[in-house]
């Protein structure tokens, strides 16, 4: 098995990095290795909750982050300084994640197999 | 670590989320546009003076050939040919692209 992490930097819907970014999550985890999501920058966006994508015609993928932990994709790793310069708190994501500090990222990324960003 | 940078350190925030997020000791390799941050006139803003004293900083030659930016380096920074390249993939146990 390997550790696996998806690193997220873009905002939802503006590109379609964070949908194909789920998409791979998840073929990843058919494959029982283990994975790892990273929440970066403007990927924070990506984990707020409320979103309604009806009005844009896309389709709204966030509630598939809620449904993860079905695949046994419980580890979702969201950096502070990120959150924070976005004026946005635990409170405001629609899943449970385990906020890390920058140089706590850095070490988690250090030890990966694989680093896939999106 | 290699972390590898293709961006224009004025362009998006990639480089300055790798710096934030690379450990001392790791390896950076700047490429296509994201050689600008290695030049002198780019280093004022990219941040790259101070990564240079943690990280080994190496740029791919052709990129700052083509970009007429050859002799422009700042001093620490390692040029690599596309050969320097597949050596920094196979000598590090892990990479990530900053898109």
């Amino acid at each position: 098995m390997k550790k696996f992490m998806f690193v997220n930097r873009k905002a939802p819907f503006g590109t379609i990095y964070a949908l194909e970014s789920l998409e791979v999550v998840l073929i990843a985890a058919t494959f029982d290795q283990d994975v790892s999501l990273a929440f970066i920058d403007d990927g924070v966006y990506e984990l707020v909750k409320g979103q309604n994508s009806k009005a844009i015609g896309i389709k709204n993928h966030s509630p598939t982050y809620r449904a993860l932990d079905g695949y046994d994709v419980e580890k979702l790793f969201v950096e502070r300084e990120s959150m924070a310069a976005r004026g946005l708190s635990e409170a405001d994501l629609l899943v449970p994640v385990e906020v890390l500090s920058s140089a706590e990222m850095a070490a988690l990324m250090a030890e990966q197999d694989v680093v896939l960003s999106f | 670590m290699l972390h590898i940078v293709n961006k224009s350190h004025s362009q998006t925030n990639s480089l300055q989320s790798c710096l934030r997020l690379a450990q001392a000791g790791a390896a950076l390799l700047l490429i296509e546009d994201g050689i600008y941050a290695a030049t002198t006139g780019g280093a004022a803003t990219s941040g790259i003076r101070d990564a240079i004293k943690q990280l080994k900083v190496h740029v791919l030659q052709p990129d700052v050939e083509a970009r007429g930016m050859a002799g422009k380096l700042v001093d620490g920074v390692t040029a690599v040919d596309y050969a320097g390249f597949v050596d920094l993939v196979a000598e590090h146990s892990n990479n990530q692209t900053w898109l």
